[in-house]
Order: C-alpha cells, then structure tokens, then sequence
C-alpha cells in the first residue's frame, strides 16, 4: 500500500492565500471525495499536487509514499503516478488522441526502448470499448471541438490507459449529462482497486451516488473541516454547506 | 536544459561536417566578365548563354539592393568576397556512385542520398558546391521519355526545348537576385515530362554547400508537356562556416495545358547561409502548380514561390512551412498571378518563431478586373513561441471586377502555459510538451509531404524545440 500524504499545507496565488494548512491521508486501494463550497480550494488543491507552476507552496508537504514531491517537475510527478483529470482540459490543436497518449506512454518507458503499437491499440481499443467512445475518436485532435461530455470522456480514457496510482478527478461531473454521468462513472469504477488511490473532487454529491467513496471531506476556505464516511455527503445535500461554514464548525474537523 | 542542448548540436551535426576538397576548377572570387568568361570556357557554353550571362551582369550591377522593403541583413553580403565558380570532378556528372570522387561521394553517403534513391526516389541529381557530382534516373522513367538531368548538359543536348523556356518564366531582370542568378548559374536540374507521362515516383535534387565563402547558384527548369505529371523534391545542407554564404537559386516551372507538377523543398541550410531565392510556375489551361515549401535553417531566407495561371481553369498552390529560430529571419511567402477566368489559387502559410527567430509573410495576389470566375484562398497563421519571438504578414491582394472571389484569413497564436501544464500532466516534458505541440500546429501541412519526408520534417521540428523552453 501507498500514500499520498498531504501535510499542513499552505498555498497562495500571489499574495492570497487559498490552503490554510490543509492535511490528508489518501492510501491506495481507497476513494476519497472532497466536497464543498465554490471558492474553497478544491481545484487549487488538485492542482498543486499536480505541480502547477502558479501557485507558491509557502509550508506543509506533499509526501509520495514518503517522498516529497515539491520539488518535482510536473511530467516528474505525472511519472511517479499522480493523475489529474482537469475540470477545464485543454485543446491540443493537430494532435491527436492516439498519438498524444502514444507519446505519454512513451515518455515512462526506459530509453531506447519503444513502445509496442499493436498491443498499444489492442488497449486503446479496449479501454474506449469500456468508456463507449467510437474508434473515430482516435484520429480527433486532443480536446479541439469536443462537447463537454466528451472531454471528461477523453480525460478518464487518458487515466485508463496512463494506469497512475494516485487519480485526482477535479470535478468529473460537471457539464455531464445523467447518461455520460453514468459511463464516467463505470469507467472510474473499473479503475478501482488495491493499486490504486482516487480523490474525487466534486460540488455535488449527484456524483458519489455513481462513485461511491470510502470516505468524505468537507473543504471550507482552504481547510478541511468535518470528515466522515459516504453517509456525510448525503448530511451536506440535505443540510448544505451552511452549518460548515459557521465558525465553531471548524474546530470540529481540523 | 543541457541534455537538450546537446540533441540541437547534434542536429546541426547532420549538415555541419566538411571533408577537404581540392577544388580542380575555382573562379576565384568577385563576379565580373572575366568570372563569366571563366565559367563559360570551363562548361563549353556556346555563345548565347555567354551573352546571357553579361547581359545579367549588367542588370545585376544596375539593381539596387531590395532594402527598401526587405531586410538590411542583405547588405551584409560582401559579393567581392564571394567565390562564383568551384567545382572537384569536373562538369559532367557521373551516372554510377562508384565513379563520383570518394571525397565527395562520402559527403553524400553521410547525408543518406544513395540509400534514398534506392528506396523511394525515380531519380536522383546531387550538387557539390557549383556541379553535379552525380545524376540518374531510373532506367524505366527514362525509357517513358523522360528528360532529367543537369541545367548545363540540357543547354547543350536539348536546346530546342531548353531554349523556348529558359528565363521566360522569370525574366534576368525579375529582381537582383534573379540577374545574379542568370548571370552566375551552374548546376540545376532540367526535367522534360513528355504528354500524358505520369512519374510515379518523385526526383530528387540535393544541394550541398560544402565551401566557404562560397555562392551557389543553380539553376532548374522542369517542363511537363501537356496532361503530364511530375513531382520533384530538393533537400538542402551545408556546414557551419563564421563567414557568410550565399545560394541563389532560379526555379522555372511550366505546366502544360492539363499537365501537374508539385515541387517540394525542405531547406536546413545551416545558420550562416543568405537563401535567396526565386521560384515561378506557369500554368496553361487545366494545369496544376503546387509549390510544398518547408524552410528550417538559413540565416535569412527570402523567397515567394509564385503561380502565373495563364490558361483557363488553372491552379496554383503553396504550401509553405517556416521555423525561425534564434537569429533566422525567414521572409517567405507567396505570389499569385491570375491571367486567365475561372483560375483559382490557395496559399497556405504556417510559420513558427523561436528564441529571437522572426518569420515574415509577404503575399501577392492579383486578380485584374476583365477575369471572371476567379477565386483565391489565403491562410496565414504563425505561432510565436518566446516573448522574444517576431512575426509579420504583409498580404498585398487585389482583386477587381465583379466575378471573382478571394478569402483570407490570418492568424497569430502563442502554445498557452495551461496547455503545456496539461501536456506535462501526463509525462511528458516542457520540450516534448513544446515539440508536440509546433508538430500539432504544422502537422496538416506536414502530412501533404512525402512519407520519408514528413518523418524528417518532424523529426527536425523536434529537435529544433528542444533547444528553445528553459
């Protein structure tokens, strides 16, 4: 088993400050969900585990298995194992889905060695089987003209093929409807298992019916306040984030 | 960074080497009627061609450097210093590898021209410095009647077809450049295409600088008679000399009515070399002149491959792919002239500046008034890289009367910083990030290119990037 372990972390854009010394535990093997509020640092979260060069870690860790990772480099990072399915991806104009992820798998392979192409496409195939994408899609440009749907499609056929032990999904849900919902959904589930540790960031809590966590965090204003198992997301969609957001709520989860 | 660094040297290695050469025949430098006398004698030229040569000179001598409007970079060509005329094994180029002189056979065997021509190519001319070391074409394309071989040798053996073509196409006083062509010309291919031959497979020309202080300029004439069809490719290397060299190279194409000829360059002249070029295409009725223009090396380059469609139903096109790099100006374009109704023409121009590099469009499209049924299609769009990166576009285009039709379109984008993060996301670095995505930005281009071709294309495109984020 490995962890993901986020320690006391604190992260500005700027001068402002959006993680307040936020800590978390994720292990392989197990789901996480963050849920909360716009603005909280949901996003900021994901991406600064990813390594995004605009925000400043200015204390706390980003520990991988034990090593820290805030020195790397975000292909370094992405190499290691750390997977973000973006909330807005974007478009790679005149590259294409087959030759973008060839390249991808091609950059974790040894020097020198080459990456195999017909069992590349016999997984290509399968894993598009699996998230109902025609063969067509292949030959489309990264991202370039896809409908929202499509573009989560793309970002979780990228996690199928790139196998990461750690997967940060920065809002899968949104700009979905119930019926893409549902083949996201099957196309994370079938990613599931002992090798492999999700965050699952989402404002909803629609998408946990489909996704089912381990356990849940509330983030508010840059800390996680209350964690729990799956029953505290349906708490939130009954009750809102109203009673999170309240001062004496934070004692409670930090 | 340094890792990246060193694949750049590397890909400078592949045209940046040099074995000696004595050279047996050397005009010594500065051009004047002694220089042509000189050129004429050592080639057996007859009289005609020596009188076209001064009559050039004089026209060279007359015109202005185009500094008015083109860059001041010129003015630091020293003509005086300029060697005209340098050739190792004589004029007449051989027809087996094994008879060129190792010294320069060597030179083409390291650029892998012998192993292209052996896998894909109809035949194939390779220019040493101011003559053809070697010229072949395969038994089968020559049995279709089909001429190719070096301008000097097509003079002399074919005059009757040279002679009706030759400087028609472009005129000695087209610009300085053209007349010091004309005035200084060696090497070249000449191509005749008889009617309704098809040739399957492309020809290949190499020009190969290997001297410095040098000029080369070669001078190439292709004819594909009426409902013929031909394709010729050029690739171009040098070494890397402190002084300035020069190529001037003259390009005269004429499609018959119904005949199609597609031209391909891929230039990697290295950064010492002023390309200053002049490339035309007449098309007569139903005919087809494609210029495919990719231009990577040099330090300046100026050149407009240009379509006159003089008969009916005509078309022209370019394709043009520019990467300037740290200090290279490329100054391409494209020149459309329509001469006939219902002639149509598509300029497509993509360039990529790096570092410092600057990549300048100039585009000519004229329409005159009395044509009907006339259409024009322009796409110019360029990708800075650095914020030290330049691009300019100066489309002039006229269009008159009521029956005609002209599009343009122009575009400047930057590779965003969100979308290399994205890249990396998924493994791969800044400079494969950079890479993949120039690769992107040209690959419909890049794919109208030969196979072998296009897999050079991106492969120099590739190493190309990897010197420029950090």
């Amino acid at each position: 088993m490995k962890h993901l372990k986020i320690d006391n972390l604190h992260v500005s854009i700027g001068d402002r400050e959006i993680l307040r010394g936020l800590s978390l535990d994720l292990p392989t093997g197990q789901v996480h969900a963050i849920m909360g509020p716009n603005g909280s640092g949901k996003s900021t979260l994901a991406k600064v585990i990813a390594g995004h060069p605009d925000y400043t870690v200015t204390s706390g860790d980003i520990l991988f298995d034990g090593e820290s990772i805030l020195a790397m480099e975000p292909d370094a990072r992405a190499r290691k194992g750390i997977f973000l399915a973006f909330q807005y991806p974007s478009e790679i104009p005149g590259v294409t889905i087959a030759n973008f992820l060839r390249a991808a798998l091609q950059a974790r392979l040894p020097d020198g060695e080459e990456l195999e192409a017909t069992e590349y496409y016999a997984k290509l195939y399968e894993k598009m089987d699996l998230l109902e994408m025609p063969r067509t899609f292949t030959s489309r440009a990264v991202n370039e003209g896809f409908s929202g749907g499509e573009k989560k499609r793309c970002e979780i056929l990228q996690m199928a093929m790139l196998r990461p032990t750690f997967a940060l999904l920065d809002e899968t849900d949104s700009g979905l409807d119930i019926d893409a919902l549902k083949i996201v959904s099957h196309g994370v589930n079938s990613l599931r298992g002992p090798e492999t540790g999700m965050l699952v960031i989402t404002h909803y809590q629609r998408l946990l019916n489909y996704i089912v966590p381990d356990y849940v965090h509330v983030m508010v204003n840059g800390r996680i306040v209350e964690s729990g198992t799956k029953e505290l997301a349906l708490k939130l969609e009954a009750e809102g984030y109203d009673w999170a957001t309240e001062p004496e709520a934070e004692a409670v989860g930090a | 960074m340094s890792d990246t660094q060193t694949q750049l040297d590397i890909d400078r290695e592949k045209g940046n080497f040099r074995y000696d050469v004595d050279y047996e025949f050397d005009a010594g430098t500065g051009l004047n009627e002694k220089t042509i006398d000189y050129i004429c004698d050592v080639k057996g030229e007859p009289d005609w061609i020596r009188k076209f040569r001064k009559d050039a000179l004089k026209k060279f001598l007359e015109k202005p450097m185009p500094t008015h409007w083109a860059s001041h970079d010129l003015e630091n060509i020293i003509f005086d210093k300029i060697r005209y005329y340098l050739s190792q094994g004589g004029q007449k180029p051989k027809k087996t590898w094994d008879e060129v002189p190792e010294d320069v056979k060597r030179t083409f065997e390291r650029l892998g021209i012998p192993e292209q021509e052996r896998k894909f190519l109809a035949g194939v001319e390779a220019q040493f410095d101011s003559e053809a070391a070697y010229s072949n074409i395969k038994e089968a394309v020559g049995k279709q009647g089909v001429i190719f071989m070096g301008s000097t040798d097509a003079l002399k053996e074919h005059p009757e077809i040279f002679r009706k073509w030759f400087g028609k196409v472009i005129p000695t006083g087209d610009n300085k450049f053209s007349a010091l062509n004309s005035a200084a010309f060696s090497g070249g291919s000449f191509i005749y295409v008889p009617p309704g031959v098809k040739v399957s497979h492309p020809l290949q020309a190499y020009f190969r600088i290997n001297a410095e202080n040098f000029g080369q300029f070669e001078r190439t004439l292709i004819i594909a008679d009426e409902g013929a069809e031909v394709t010729y490719m050029e690739g171009c290397t040098a070494p890397k000399f402190d002084t300035a060299t020069l190529h001037s190279a003259v390009v005269e194409l004429v499609a018959l009515k119904g005949a199609k000829i597609q031209y391909i360059t891929v230039q990697n002249w290295s950064n010492n070399v002023f390309n200053l070029v002049t490339k035309r295409g007449l098309a007569m009725e139903d005919a087809e002149v494609k210029w495919i223009d990719c231009n990577i090396g040099s330090r300046l380059t100026m050149k407009y491959p240009g379509v006159v469609m003089k008969g009916r139903r005509a078309r022209g096109e370019v394709i043009s792919i520019a990467l300037a790099g740290d200090g290279q100006h490329q100054d391409t374009g494209a020149k459309m002239v329509h001469a006939a109704d219902e002639t149509t023409s598509n300029i497509v121009s993509k360039s990529i500046s790096v570092g410092t590099g600057r990549a300048t469009y100039r585009g000519l499209v004229n329409i005159p008034r009395h044509l009907k049924g006339c259409k024009n299609n322009t796409e110019c769009d360029a990708l800075l890289i650095n914020t030290s990166s330049r691009t300019d576009t100066y489309p002039a285009i006229t269009v008159r009367g009521t029956g005609n039709a002209c599009q343009h379109e122009a575009s400047v984008s930057q590779v965003s910083s969100e979308q290399i993060f994205y890249m990396q996301q998924r493994g791969l670095t800044e400079a494969q990030a950079m890479s993949l995505s120039v690769n992107g930005f040209v690959n419909d281009l890049v794919r109208q290119f030969p196979m072998e071709y296009s897999v050079e294309l991106k492969r120099l495109i590739d190493l190309e990037m990897e010197g420029s984020v950090g």
